[in-house]
Formats: C-alpha cells, structure tokens, sequence
C-alpha cells in the first residue's frame, strides 16, 4: 500500500457577503458540507487544520457549532496561501503516518475595499501615496508592467482575463459574480492602478471551503476511492531572494518555485496538466502565471490568453471557476476553493463548466510576503 | 525645526543635506536599501556595511494610481527605481504626466528630498524622497 493521501470529501459554500455570520460559522457550514461529501461525521476527523488571515483561533470556535470533539487543531495564517497550507499541513500528517483522517478548513470574513499591509517599515507617518503605493492594485499593477516592459504584453491583453474569467464565472453558481462583463466593459470601468481597472480586480467577500483527506489504505477500507482525488504533489514555498523583491514584491519567482517542486514530486510537467485554477488575484497576474507555471514559453503569455488555449473548451483551461476575479477571494478559503473546482472536474460533476476528460489538475495560491503553494491532482 | 525624514532609510548629514542609506554585503555584493545586520540575499552574517546610495538612478516600473486612501492626492506615479551603483527604492515620479505614453522604462531620474506635505494630508513636519526627470 503506498503512502499517497487522497481528498475523500470537499465543499465550499457560495461566496459573498454575510454581514451578520462570524468565520467560525461560515467554517463549520462548508465543514458539514465536506463531510456530507463523503458520508462522515465530525468524530471521524482525526485532527483539524483551520485556515484564516482574519480570525484567531477560528478551529476549535468551528467545533463548538459542530461538536467539540478534543481532537487537535491548528490554526494556519499564511496569506492568501493560508486555505492551501492547512490543506498542505492534514495532507503531510496522513503522509507522516499518523493519522488516516484529517480536516482542513479555510474561512474568512472580509472587510470592504482595499487591503492596506500594515505599517511594518518602521516610518514616522503612514506612507502610501506618499513613497509609492504598496496596496494590492499596485503590486499587481507593477506585475503587469514589468511583463510590459520585458514582453509587450498590452492593457487590452491583460483586460481580456477578466473577459474569459467572468464569461466562466456564468457556469459557476457558486461564484460570488455570475456575470459576464464584455471587453469594452472591462477596459473603461473605472481605473484603480494602471493597468487595472475596477473588472480587473477580484472582490473581498466572505467564504468558507473544506476538504476531508484520507490515507490510501482507510479510503479503500471505508469505500470511498472511488469518488477520491489523489494528492499527486503539494509544494509550498517561501520567496527566494530576488534583486527588487524588498521594494517591489515579486510572486513569479516564488510561483515558479512551487511550481518546479510540484511537477519533480509528481514527476509530470507542464504539459500532462488539463485545467488549472491559479490566483488571479487580478487580471495581470494570471498572464505572468501561465509563464510562472510552464503553461507556455517565458514571455507567450499574452500570446498563449489570445490563442484562447486558456478558456472553456481550448487546450488548457485557466479558472472556469471564474476565478478569484468572479468568485471572490475570502484569503483563508480561496487555497481550499481552487481544490474543490479542480476536484469537481476530476471527478466528473463540474457540470455546465466541466472540462471533458481531465484527469490532472493543479491549483495554484500565491500570498504577499511571500507564500505560494501549488497542489497536483489526479482523477483515483 | 528641519523637517524629519518620514522613512529609516533616509538620513539627514551633519551639513543638513538628506541622502539615502543602504547596506553593501562583502560577500555577495549586493546593496539593499536600508539597514540590514545579516545579507537577505546570500545569509552571510555581519558582512553588511552602511553605503550612501547614489541619488541618480533609471525608472525599472511603475503604475499610475487614480484610486487610493482618503487624503492622499490622485492621482500619483508609484514608481520602482534602480539607483546607479546599486539599491531599489519606491517612491512618487512627480513632475511627469500621469499617462503611459509620457512615461519611459528606463528613463533616468534623479532624487530629490520634498515635504511629505506635497503627497498626503497630515505630512507637515516630515521630509520624503520624491523622483522627478533627471534632463
Ligand atoms: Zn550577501
């Protein structure tokens, strides 16, 4: 019997904004769901890891709405890798030998507007707009201009990803934006940070993922393989060194990072991969991480978007989930999330969006800071 | 009073004269902006020396921001600039336009030290390094 883990059960529920819910709730809803997925109950669950940026101690305030059952939790905060890694720390538990059945949870409660980081430079006086901009708009606006500057890559190219995002996002009911909004529509929305205009950024909502995952051996004995998705590779990295890093957050060196790990552990590439879910936080990102992950040769990124290779039906598809840009990205949930879509797919019950045939998916987050984890999954 | 400088990295000379710091690693050779006891870069340890950085450097990228926090003026340039002789540093372009085609990768800028008063509410008292056009 080999070590591999494998996801039994997996649920999210639909994104979007529930004033008056807490994360623990929203958690223990998509926490029932996972387990309803795969015919368990919450004694089953040999120990917990509970992903989110905003809440404390929001695993063991889950079990209290569910059953406290004095099983270990552990509380993950890692960004907008934060849902990936509690997925990452259950799947190296089973691995290590020392349990078959674990939870991980990702939810979060999102406040409105922009995501400001904290003042961690140690200057006199708040500084954004005053030494540049550090918001998310602005990060990853420089993103997509240094794939300018290096490569050419157009603002229309860049508006084009939120085209094919929220076109797919009309076959997700789960998404928190079902609508799809035409290239014009895109280009003269309201621009936050050049080149992103308001379509180009994904939405603070609230949400909750979850995911049961199982030792080969217990999935067998308990008759749950054949519904299963099996954990081909999970790599998490840290960011590398990089010469502009500090001043300039850079998330492709890091992705790729991941990413090389991911596909040496499950000894594929690139190529044998059928649909993806990566973090397209904002519509620029998505275009540098089609590079980042392989998907295409360094600088094709553009080029690869405008083949259409990456929309429903073509080669490869990118977020027919609708992406963080139409589904929302609640940080904690989002890692968990993109499993789910992959998950679906693999097993057959995507349905109006499913990709025909898949057999390998990955899945993608990247957090500022830097984390970035990219999970391998294969059809049991 | 002089104004304060509003960032570490910023240090004003005996003569009054503000100039930006950075660390140089004599193991790797890189300089990072700022102080830094041990080389982020290749993890050599108490190898770092304190450099002045040069005030002259070239536009590496940017963005235009129109959309921000309350009492900051848009929109600005958030610009990334590689100094000449080592260091990157963020900050506003001013004296541009604020529009793509009037913005050049790799043009050079030249440092200059304002009141952070000209940027953001609440900015009197403080001095910040802005970019302008170096021609
Ligand atoms: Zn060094």
């Amino acid at each position: 019997m080999s070590n591999d883990v494998y996801i039994v059960g997996i649920d999210m529920i639909k994104f979007g904004r529930f004033e008056n819910e807490k994360a623990e709730r929203l958690a223990a809803q998509a926490t029932l769901m996972a387990l309803d997925d795969c015919g368990l109950g919450i004694r089953d669950i040999q120990a917990i890891w509970a992903g989110s940026c905003n809440a404390t101690m929001m695993g063991q305030r889950m079990l209290h709405y569910i059953g406290q059952t004095g099983v270990p939790v552990v509380n993950v905060t890692n960004a907008c890798a934060t849902g990936a890694t509690a997925f990452r720390e259950a799947w190296i538990a089973i691995k290590a030998g020392l349990y078959d059945t674990c939870l991980a949870v990702g939810a979060e409660k999102m406040g409105k507007g922009m995501l400001v980081p904290k003042n961690s430079q140690g200057t006199a006086i708040p500084t954004e707009g005053l030494l540049g901009s550090g918001v998310m708009p602005s990060v990853f606006a420089k993103m997509g201009m240094e794939h300018t500057r290096k490569h050419g890559t157009t603002f229309e190219q860049f508006a084009r990803v939120s085209e094919k995002n929220h076109r797919h996002s009309t076959l997700n009911p789960k998404a928190m934006y079902q609508r799809e909004t035409p290239l014009a529509m895109v280009m003269e929305s309201e621009m936050i940070a050049y080149p992103l205009t308001k379509l180009m950024c994904s939405v603070n909502v609230d949400g909750a993922a979850a995911a049961v995952l199982m030792s080969e051996k217990k999935a067998k004995q308990s008759g749950l393989i054949n519904r299963a998705v099996k954990v081909r590779a999970s790599a998490l990295a840290s960011d590398p060194f990089t010469a502009r890093n500090l001043v300039m957050q850079d998330v492709n060196t890091v992705t790729r990072l991941a990413a090389q790990n991911a596909y040496e552990m499950a000894e594929l590439g690139p190529e044998d991969v059928n649909l993806i879910e990566l973090h397209d936080c904002f519509a620029t990102a998505e275009i540098c991480h089609y590079e980042n992950l392989g998907l295409c040769a360094e600088g094709e990124g553009g080029a690869y978007l405008d083949s259409g290779a990456t929309q429903l039906g073509g080669q490869q598809p990118v977020n027919v989930s609708g992406g963080l840009l139409s589904k929302g990205h609640p940080l904690g949930a989002t890692g968990i999330a993109n499993i789910y879509e992959i998950s679906q797919h693999l097993r057959g019950e995507a349905g109006a969006r499913q990709v025909e045939g898949a057999k390998i998916g990955l899945t993608h987050v990247v957090g500022l800071g830097s984390a970035c984890a990219v999970h391998l999954l294969e059809k049991a | 009073m002089a104004d304060q400088p509003v960032a570490p990295h910023t240090v004003i000379s005996t003569g009054g004269e503000p100039y930006l710091v950075g660390s140089h690693c004599s193991a790797c050779g890189e300089t990072h902006l700022g102080a830094f006891e041990n080389c982020p870069a290749c993890t050599a340890r108490g190898q770092m020396d304190e450099v002045r950085l040069s005030n002259q450097g070239t536009l590496y990228n940017y963005t235009i921001v129109y959309r921000s926090l309350p009492g900051v003026t848009v929109p600005f340039i958030s610009a990334v600039v590689d100094l000449d002789g080592g260091g990157t540093i963020r900050g506003n372009l001013l004296e541009v336009e604020p529009d793509p085609s009037k913005i050049a990768f790799d043009m050079p800028v030249k440092v200059v030290f304002r009141s952070a008063a000209d940027a953001v509410a609440g900015g009197e008292g403080y001095l910040a390094h802005f970019f302008v056009p170096a021609n």
